[in-house]
């Protein structure tokens, strides 16, 4: 009986001290502050304010602008790791919000566009705070524009990443010639997918529902 | 099948000789065979019928265990009532009965100052005038003397008698004064005799009252004691009565736990955090539900102490002055859990409404959530819910009481029930197998009808014609 009693606490402490993988999001946003997409953000602050409504406790968001060189924590507008508390969560996303704000009020356009750049960056958030889930939101139209000497043919590792790409708008070249188009956003579903990404588009922003 | 067929050139004969060696076969093999099935189906109607009569046996076992119990309860519950009638008839003798001698002495003084009183008011005549010396002096003078001044006597008499009168009618008013004061001291007397007589009366009779209802639960008691099926019969019923209320009201005390765990699970993720993980439940749920059962606990507990409920013998076996100190213990437990509540309450509203401004903010709704005049009330009533809720709780003590009680019962028929079914499908099972024993037999003997007529006509012609008619007739 003795026996019995002791190997049932034993299973119960194991099931409670079982450490379990952790059921968290973590979101990190890249913001293309580029030439004309630069006008673009009062969009990417909606999405941003419907991404903070949907975290909880203890996920993790960052947002940062991708420019010349974007691979610097520099880069980071606003970053936040939601507390355990439900009242401290609410005081942290309406920082955030108000930080995202001001960047978006005063934010100056950037010459070049450095995507892969901001894609390394996010990586390495997001594997730093250890999320279960782990997404990086690309806001941009996809089109890389790096300064000279900047090396970014490197493949980014984003096993266990989902890539999503927002408002993906066309250039006017894209309307002179599609396939322009089609190839951008193949050649990122084959770069996502290839280091073993998952790869999605949404551009109708009115149905942002499944975005997390 | 070809080579079955082909043991000859033609099929046909082939299968004809088939036939007639599997026929000859079976028919050589046939009483071993009925035997076999006889033994078979036999062996499995024996055993079906030895477990129908074992589960009948556990069956029996289980309706004596049944009784045992239910009469037991029964006695148990009956005692209680017996004993809480006494305790009342001792109240009521305590509390009335026990001045009884102050009451007499009460009765005897207001009997005493009436006697004495109305010896003081018998009326006495008054005493007689004075003119009958006056006739006397009169009928004197007119015999000794003449009778010139017999008008002048008269005179005086009249005078003599008209004052006698006036004198003695003063006195007759003054004594009747008298007589009815001392009756109208009498008056509360009578009043206080007629009151205190009238709530001598009222307590008679309801210890006569009370009397009659126990000498109707000793009758009960007695046939428990007794055990005759009557009673049994009667708590049976009233068990299963028991059971299904209890369960009523124990489902409506769920329903009240889950609302008031709802009140309580959301801002406690504010004091053990709102992610954390037990198992596979949230640490906050499960702090909310562990405030939610030790309230539960306290009340029975409470219960227990006011001796309301005898869910644990040990706490109604405590000494009076530890179980009033337990009384005060669980109550002011509970009394600090409630408050817990109510400001968990509080703070849910509070949280609530943070929630609601951020994901206005976040909207971009901004003032869409400003708070509205009224909004206290809900606050109020969160509030007053959270502090309430674990008192009304405290009451889930007496059906849990009940419903563990009948439950005894109830699951008792249950298995009656079962096992009688049980025993029931088992006896049936075993006649079935009797029977198909029977009938494999004659499918058996279906191919083998042309040697069995055969062998009957054989019979037929070796025995005596006599005993065949007797065989016919027998």
């Amino acid at each position: 009986m003795n026996k019995l009693i002791l190997t049932t606490l034993c299973i119960l402490l194991t099931s409670c001290t079982t450490e379990t993988a952790p059921r968290n999001t973590g979101v990190y946003m890249l913001l293309d502050t580029s030439g004309t997409y630069a006008e673009e953000l009062t969009k990417a602050e909606q999405i941003i304010r419907f991404t903070l409504s949907r975290l909880d406790a203890t996920d993790s968001f960052a947002v940062a602008r991708i420019d010349t060189g974007s691979f610097s924590e520099k880069d980071i507008v606003a970053k936040a790791s939601f507390d355990d508390r439900p009242s401290a969560v609410n005081r942290q996303k309406r920082l955030f919000a108000q930080q995202v704000s001001d960047f978006v009020e005063n934010a100056d356009p950037s010459p070049y566009t450095d995507i892969t750049g901001g894609l390394l960056q996010a990586v390495e958030f997001l594997n730093e705070k250890g999320t279960g889930h782990k997404t990086i939101l690309i806001f941009s139209d996809l089109k890389e524009d790096l300064e000279a000497g900047y090396i970014r043919d490197i493949d980014v590792e984003l096993e266990g990443f989902e890539v999503i790409a927002l408002n993906v708008t066309k250039l006017r070249s894209d309307n002179i010639d599609p396939r322009e188009y089609l190839g951008r956003l193949e050649e990122w579903r084959g770069r996502v997918e290839k280091t073993g990404g998952q790869w999605r588009v949404i551009n109708d922003l009115d149905g942002l529902e499944g975005l997390l | 099948m070809s080579f079955m067929l082909g043991i000859t050139p033609w099929p046909v004969l082939s299968a004809i000789l088939w036939i007639i060696l599997i026929t000859a076969a079976l028919y050589l093999i046939r009483g071993t065979a009925h035997k076999t099935i006889q033994a078979a189906a036999g062996g499995l109607h024996r055993s079906f019928k030895i477990a129908s009569k074992a589960v009948t046996r556990s069956e029996k076992n289980l309706a004596v265990r049944n009784r045992d119990v239910l009469l037991a309860a029964g006695r148990e519950a009956k005692e209680r009532i017996i004993e809480r009638e006494f305790d009342r008839i001792n109240e009521t003798v305590r509390k009335d009965l026990a001045n009884y001698s102050a009451l007499h002495r009460s009765l005897s003084e207001s009997i005493g100052r009436i006697e004495k009183d109305h010896q003081e008011a018998v009326d006495v005549p008054p005493d007689p005038p004075g003119w009958v010396k006056a006739v006397e002096a009169v009928a004197e003078m007119d015999a000794k003397e003449g009778r010139a001044h017999i008008g002048s006597i008269l005179s005086d008499i009249h005078k003599s008698l008209i004052k006698a009168h006036k004198e003695a009618m003063t006195a007759y008013h003054t004594a009747s004064a008298k007589r009815h004061k001392l009756l109208r001291h009498m008056r509360p007397d009578w009043r206080q005799i007629q009151q205190t007589l009238a709530a001598v009366g009222k307590n008679v009779d309801s210890l006569l009252g009370r009397s009659v209802t126990i000498d109707r639960h000793m009758q009960e008691y007695e046939d428990i004691v007794k055990g005759q099926d009557r009673a049994i019969s009667v708590l049976s019923s009233s068990s299963l009565v028991n059971f299904f209320v209890s369960a009523f009201v124990l489902c409506i005390a769920i329903g009240g736990a889950t609302i008031n765990f709802s009140l309580i699970a959301r801002p406690m993720a504010e004091m053990v955090g709102g992610t954390s993980l037990i198992g596979n439940f949230r640490t906050a749920d499960i702090a909310a539900l562990v405030i939610i059962l030790v309230e539960i606990s306290m009340g029975l507990f409470l219960m227990e102490s006011l001796r309301i409920t005898r869910l644990f013998p040990v706490i109604g076996a405590l000494p009076d002055k530890t179980r009033v100190r337990m009384i005060w213990i669980t109550f002011s437990i509970l009394f600090l859990l409630a408050s817990v509540e109510a400001g968990l309450a509080y703070m849910r509203e509070v949280l609530l409404h943070d929630e609601l401004a951020t994901s206005a903010l976040l909207r971009g709704e901004i003032g869409a959530t400003a708070t509205g005049e009224y909004m206290w009330i809900t606050t109020a009533a969160q509030m007053g819910m959270g502090f309430i809720l674990p008192f009304a709780l405290t009451f889930v003590a007496i059906p849990l009481e009940t419903f563990v009680h009948s439950l005894r019962t109830v699951v008792g028929l249950i298995g009656l029930s079962f096992l009688r079914a049980l025993a029931l499908t088992l006896r049936l099972f075993g006649n079935v197998f009797l029977y198909l024993g029977v009938l494999l037999k004659q499918v058996y003997d279906i191919p083998l009808f042309v040697p069995l007529w055969l062998e009957e006509r054989m019979s037929a012609v070796g025995a005596p014609s006599g005993a065949t008619e007797r065989g016919m007739e027998i």
